[in-house]
């Protein structure tokens, strides 16, 4: 009987690492499909943004009373995993509580605070769909979010609170066994929270005790299984991919652009065209900006694929305050969106071949990407250090350098770069005319 | 007063401490050119020997880059690069958060190495240093005051604490907008949106932010950017309020109260 329990144990946990695994590399793929850029200067500074930013989650303390919250359900995380840890190891080698004798008077304290936190999660949980559906707070219910995305969230969080209610459940029936002196369950102390409602079962049979204790014991691993192959399909991923993603965070002042190196050269050759003998000529045309996922970076992917769709930025978004359709949020949404569907298509037949569409004009439109006033609130908000601007950016540049599709006013404005050196149609020579009034 | 160009001081083989880059707006537009004269104004009167390009100042290619054009970006620069170089321009100071951002952060990897200095800055260290004095009872002693950061000096370069220093010097009282320092509100003019309508909305974004400042209460609304200006100025038009809420560049309310 035992030898079985242990084998289905085996199976199950086999096949759902085995299952991560391979979803975990096709992301990588699809990360990869960016273009390359390099990001690991300065190591200091990337080590104390993913102290900071992904461990200490600095930003979320931008609004204190969520952050808390989100801290419970974060820490427990974290710490439950430790627990997580015994149960996989109980359930390979067919023991119960395998940590308990090691840990002695030790182990009832950990489970306490486990306990604990399973509590501060549940309730952290709780609060945080009443404020998704009841509350209905604004960044949690824009329309960018209809359908899965919302669903989603919801889903996280019922899941999240059944598993602690199970972990919880699964240590009031031990305690209540513990306590009739069932050889199988050693007797570990009382626990913190589950101490509590011991009482509740006493009613029951000892082979009832079991079952349940069993049951829990089953569903949460299992559930936790299952937990582990959802994350990757979901805005949950964040919880592994915002340590990278900080790290990888932009060190730059949030103002600086990203240079174009084959732009600068060309103009520098027309510049100084006597440079241009000793140049070879250029192998291939370049592309300017990104009409498509590939053609942005990996950095740019890897954002996509962390954003907790949370819509920080988009609350901060002027453009987005004043009802315009620009939605940061929906600027990364659409890039994973996008980023999946190519590499659903390199799954099935091998390589990207042009499927029609692209990511600006089917997922993000010209109207949102033109209503951006690069004021960086997004870059700001973001606590997983996400650059939607980056994104924007450079699709406006393909849309200015491929395709000449600007406003009018915008075409008025380069010619009159162009030609008078100011973005307005004065003459150059009255440029200093306030300080010849002022010399008089 | 005797605004020089670097090709006099050159001319005369001397060089100035500053080199003051005006930007476009700042040449050009009528509002701005208040600002400019304003600044000048301080730099004659401490005494500080600064140069201006003059005509041999191009627009630094900010809108140009946020736009999508990069090569009118690097045209500008490119030219603008050499003519800074060619004059050995160590020190820029300007009054322009765009011009400001795009010398310091943008040009050093295009081969434009300067120490780049907002006036906000400039300012405070000129008061800290005691070269510019205030009068003793100045006319915005105790007046609400309330102060818009630009994107491009507050979230774009992180500074947030001068241009409040430079306030505190007249004596005011700084009264914050709802959304202020690194939660600011954009005026709706950066990303080369000055340029152009906006996008359809529900409301334009200097109408929004001219509520939030006319709502402080405060009778002036410190900017230190000619953009914001523009936008502001234009916000406070759309609330009623011009005649009761003025909105001025900090240069120009340190110009009028200095001794
Ligand atoms: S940078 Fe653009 S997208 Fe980001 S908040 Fe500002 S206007 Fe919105
Ligand atoms: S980009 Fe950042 S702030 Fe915006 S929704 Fe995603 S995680 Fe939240």
């Amino acid at each position: 009987m035992h030898i079985i329990q242990e084998l289905l144990f085996v199976i199950a946990f086999g096949i759902a690492v085995y299952l991560f695994y391979r979803k975990a590399r096709q992301i990588r793929q699809n990360i990869l499909l960016g273009r390359d850029v390099s990001l690991n200067d300065d190591p200091a500074a990337r080590w104390k943004n993913v102290l900071l930013l992904a461990f200490g989650q600095k930003k979320m303390f931008r609004n204190p009373l969520v952050a808390v919250l989100h801290f419970f359900v974060y820490a427990g995380f974290l710490i439950i995993n430790v627990e997580i840890l015994e149960i996989i190891l109980d359930g390979i080698l067919g023991k119960h509580r395998l940590f308990a004798p090691l840990l002695g008077s030790l182990y009832p304290v950990l489970i306490g605070c486990f306990e604990i936190l399973a509590a501060l999660v549940t309730i952290g949980c709780a609060i945080f769909l009443v404020r998704r559906n009841i509350v209905k707070v604004k960044r949690l219910n824009q329309h960018e979010l209809d359908g899965w995305p919302r669903s989603d969230a919801n889903y996280i969080l019922v899941t999240e609170i059944v598993l602690m209610l199970l972990f919880l459940t699964m240590n009031t029936a031990d305690q209540a066994l513990q306590l009739r002196g069932h050889e199988h369950y050693i007797n570990t102390g009382t626990f913190w929270v589950s101490g509590y409602f011991v009482p509740l079962f006493s009613g029951l049979s000892d082979g009832a005790l079991i079952g349940i204790e069993r049951g829990c014991w089953w569903l949460h691993i299992l559930g936790i299984l299952a937990f582990l192959n959802y994350l990757p399909y979901s805005k949950h991923l964040h919880i592994i991919l915002a340590f990278p993603n900080a790290y990888y965070a932009d060190l730059r002042p949030k103002g600086k652009v990203e240079n174009m190196p084959a732009v600068q050269k060309e103009v520098q050759l027309m510049l100084q065209p006597e440079l241009a003998a000793a140049e070879a000529p250029a192998a291939d045309i370049p592309k300017f900006g990104a009409k498509d996922v590939p053609d942005l970076t990996w950095k740019n992917v890897l954002d996509a694929y962390s954003c907790t769709e949370c819509g920080r930025c988009t609350a901060a978004c002027p453009a987005n305050i004043t009802g315009k359709k620009l939605s940061p949020r929906k600027i990364m949404m659409d890039t994973r969106d996008r980023a999946e569907e190519i590499g659903l298509q390199i799954a099935k037949s091998g390589s990207f071949t042009e499927d029609g569409k692209t990511l600006l004009r089917d997922y993000i439109t010209e109207e949102e990407l033109r209503a951006c006033t690069s004021c960086n609130a997004c870059v700001q908000e973001c606590p997983v250090s996400i650059n939607p601007l980056h994104i924007i950016l450079q699709l406006r540049r393909h849309l200015v350098m491929e395709e000449s599709s600007a406003p009018q006013e915008w075409n008025m404005m380069f010619s009159n770069i162009e030609n008078n050196m100011a973005p307005w149609k004065m003459s150059p020579d009255d440029r200093d005319k306030w300080a010849v009034e002022m010399n008089g | 007063m005797q605004i020089k160009t670097m090709a006099e001081y050159f001319a005369n083989g001397e060089t100035p401490e500053i080199l003051f880059w005006v930007g476009c707006a700042g040449s050009f537009d009528q509002r701005a050119q208040k600002i400019t004269k304003a600044f000048a104004t301080i730099l004659d009167k401490v005494g500080v020997r600064f140069a201006i390009l003059g005509k041999e100042e191009s627009c630094t290619g900010d809108p140009a880059r946020r736009a999508g054009n990069e090569f009118i970006f690097q045209m500008m620069a490119q030219n603008n690069i050499a003519v800074l170089n060619g004059y050995e321009v160590k020190k820029i100071v300007t009054a322009c958060p765009h011009c400001f951002n795009t010398l310091r952060n943008e040009y050093p990897e295009l081969g434009g190495h300067y120490e780049v200095i907002h006036h906000a800055t400039y300012l405070q260290q000129l008061i800290d240093d005691g070269k510019i004095r205030m009068q003793e009872s100045g006319s915005f002693k105790g007046r609400k005051i309330t102060y818009h950061d630009s994107c491009y000096l507050g979230r774009a370069n992180n500074i947030y604490e001068a241009p409040r220093k430079v306030l505190e010097a007249l004596d005011a009282e700084l009264v914050e907008m709802k959304r202020c320092k690194s939660n600011g509100l954009c005026c709706g003019a950066g990303g080369a949106q000055m340029f152009k309508e906006e996008e359809k909305g529900t409301t334009r974004i200097n109408f929004e932010r001219g509520r939030e400042a006319v709502d402080t209460g405060a009778s002036v609304i410190a900017a230190n950017c000619p953009f914001c200006m523009t936008m502001l100025t234009d916000g406070v038009k759309e609330q009623g309020k011009e005649d009761n809420v003025q909105v001025l560049d900090i240069a120009e309310m340190i110009a009028q109260q200095m001794v």
